[in-house]
């Protein structure tokens, strides 16, 4: 096994990783940036390897930079995280060549994933089922009038070099083919220069359902059951859960034994996603692969009691995986929700700063995995997820249930969060019935806000608060202790929560709920 | 003391006078007995006819404040009914040109407007990016860009001035 792990990221992904090492005696080495001196994940480490600047291309995306920094600390493998440098070919060869392991895939499986075209081929050739349709452009209508016949309406039109969502049209009838053909043509030769167009069966409200899997070096790839991501965003998933309810055994194992030939034609080695598109006919179609771990990981690990990034550890140091495709078992279930620094309030703004205050859920059934301390100001230069709360349970009621509460006993302040979303998805009958596809929260934020039933009773006591508050300094100010009055349950010599003071506060309550763990 | 206080808009005439431990106070002339504990900074327990809220306070980047109780969240505004300052100030706020703030740090990626542009409300005026993601400022009112206070590529930080829309 490794000595010594350089972990080249930052934020929940990097403590998450650091915390295998620990558990597995494994010194770790963060790497960090100008802003990110006083994140967590550098207080954390064994060893710290300053990069450079805040900008990525000068610090986490810099390959030179991280290589340097892993031979300066004697560091063996390199984790990568997710997201950076994680799906990056030109990384991990980088890091073969210089001698040292990359914690994921070969450069070779990556690239073969990474390019679609290629990808879907080769996939073809394992058998791997796609969305019906062509994938090469039309000739012309009656070729696209054809083709639709086979595959059956409501159709997609796509221009071949579009993406995110633009270049696209829906065609519900034969009769509206042609026009739309035309229409979708001129677009893509007017938004990407090339009017190639495809044709696809649309797939209505479908569900993003994803396949763990895992190869290791002695040619063995397992599955590890699905996750449910339908939830999202703009394409950002928000909320995941495993097991997914709509998958039952038989499609789990049919499914499983798709990504693992997908897996085995990629010669694949070390933790991967193969992602699917399921239709309301549990039809499932592969839609990529992503060759890294997972955000959503925890809930995978969760139910398999499997912890992943240990085994992919176990699986770089060139071990065989220590179980069988039989040995996996699930039991539970268990739901993550994304913490993102965005105010739902506000068109989902960005909102950087300082934390003020941090209160974290704790008790059954519940892991936090958090990038966040009390004190600590949120850079505006990375991505905004803060933290994942995972809840498990024995079975998805329980498991929203628990959830509900954790998020009334959570509470992050000074900056602003996602955290009131949570609270409406979990009430949403359609998403307690199981009842998601990737429209869900579209749909959920166009419904208005339900007032809860209790808010007229605590109406009273908000304002009495807000007078209660108004006598109290505000944060920063230094008050007269105690000269409100009040009693004070914290002894003024313990946590200074009452001095205004944020340093010292921030660095005990971060130690008492990251540490103490 | 007496207070205005306006909880999402609404107002409650607010009178609060220490006691043992907490207080006596009447909202909108009905009589509560409260027991107050500050647990934590910006953080009270409070106890009512024997059923207990905990109430949080926080600001928004615009210096707004919020108060939390349960997981449902209050924009608040105090006002000291003897202050006259504040009563102007709230005056100020619905009438006149509309300032349009940068609701958090970041940088300016384009300005959709110009001078003398003719804007609804609702409809965009600068990018900011932050975070990663792309942000449209919009107007807050119907009117005339009269002033565009930043430039492409400039960093802002959260409150600074954007334009004005009159």
């Amino acid at each position: 096994m490794f000595k010594r792990i350089l972990i080249a990221n930052r934020g929940e992904i990097a403590v998450r990783v650091i915390r295998a090492c620990r558990e597995m005696g494994i010194e770790s080495v963060a790497v960090y940036s100008d802003v990110d001196r006083r994140a967590l994940h550098v207080r954390k480490a064994d060893f710290c390897e300053y990069l450079g600047p805040a900008q990525a291309s000068e610090s986490y995306l810099n390959i030179p930079k991280i290589l340097e920094a892993a031979r300066h600390s004697g560091a063996e493998a390199i984790h990568p995280g997710y997201g950076f440098l994680s799906e990056n070919a030109k990384f991990a060869r980088a890091c073969r060549e210089a001698g040292i392991v990359f914690i994921g895939p070969s450069p070779e499986s990556m690239e073969m994933m990474g390019s679609k075209t290629k990808a879907r081929q080769n996939m073809k050739k394992a058998n791997v089922p796609f969305v019906p349709g062509t994938d090469t452009g039309l000739k012309n209508a009656e070729e696209a009038l054809a083709v639709a016949e086979t595959i059956g309406y409501p159709v997609m039109l796509k221009a071949s070099a579009g993406g995110g969502g633009k270049g696209m049209r829906m065609v519900t009838s034969s009769k509206e083919l042609a026009s739309a053909l035309e229409a979708t043509r001129s677009e893509a030769q007017r938004s990407f220069g090339d009017s190639e167009v495809y044709i696809e069966k649309f797939i209505e409200s479908p569900r993003h359902v994803e396949m763990q899997i895992f190869g290791d070096t002695h040619g063995n790839v397992i599955y590890l059951a699905e996750r449910e991501c339908s939830v999202q965003r703009r394409h950002q998933k928000v909320l995941e859960e495993a097991p997914c309810s709509f998958v039952d055994p038989d499609m789990r194992r049919r499914m499983g034994e798709v990504a693992v030939q997908v897996g085995k034609a990629a010669n694949y080695v070390n933790a991967g996603t193969v992602e699917f598109l399921v239709d309301a006919k549990k039809n499932f179609y592969f839609l990529e692969m992503n060759t890294r771990l997972q955000v959503e990981h925890p809930v995978t690990e969760m139910v398999t009691g499997i912890d992943l990034v240990q085994l992919q550890f176990r699986v770089a140091a060139g071990e065989p995986l220590p179980i069988k495709q039989e040995d996996i078992v699930l039991r539970g279930h268990a739901i993550e929700l994304r913490v993102y620094a965005e105010d739902p309030d506000n068109n989902f703004f960005p909102s950087p700063g300082r934390i003020t205050r941090l209160i974290s859920p704790s008790g059954p059934g519940i892991r936090r995995d958090s990038g966040m301390y009390e004190g600590w100001v949120v850079p505006l230069d990375y991505d905004p997820l803060l933290a994942k709360l995972i809840a498990y349970g024995e079975n998805r009621t329980q498991v929203i249930n628990r959830l509900r509460r954790a998020l009334v006993e959570y509470f992050i302040g000074g900056i602003k969060t996602n955290i009131s979303l949570f609270r409406r998805i979990l009430l949403h009958p359609d998403f307690q019935a199981g009842r998601v596809d990737t429209g869900f929260l579209d749909r959920l934020l166009k419904e208005p806000v339900q007032g809860d039933a209790r808010t007229a009773r605590r109406m009273p006591i908000v304002a009495l608060a807000a007078a209660i508050f108004a006598q109290q300094p505000a944060p920063g100010a230094q008050p007269a202790r105690n000269a409100d009055g009040l009693h004070s349950a914290t002894p003024r010599t313990a946590v200074s929560t009452d001095n205004g003071e944020l340093k010292p506060s921030g660095w005990k309550t971060a130690a008492r709920t990251e540490g103490v763990r | 003391m007496k207070y205005e206080v306006l909880i999402n808009g609404h107002s409650h005439q607010i009178e609060l006078e220490r006691a043992d431990k907490g207080y006596e106070a009447t909202v909108d002339g009905e009589a509560f007995t409260l027991d107050v504990a500050m647990t934590a900074r910006d953080v009270l327990s409070i106890i009512h006819d024997g059923r207990n809220y905990e109430a949080k306070r926080e600001y928004s980047l615009l210096g707004e404040t919020h108060i939390i109780v349960g997981s449902e969240r209050f924009l608040a505004e105090v006002r000291d009914p003897r202050s006259l300052r504040s009563r102007r100030a709230a005056a100020g706020q619905e009438a006149g040109p509309a300032k349009i703030l940068a609701p958090m740090p970041g940088k300016i990626v384009r300005i959709i407007t110009f001078e003398g542009n003719e804007v609804e409300a609702g409809q965009g005026l600068v990018v900011v990016e932050a975070m990663k993601m792309q942000n449209e400022i919009k107007a807050t009112k119907k009117g005339k860009v009269t002033k565009i206070a930043v430039k492409e590529n400039s960093a802002v930080n959260a409150g600074d001035l954007l334009c004005i829309v009159e």
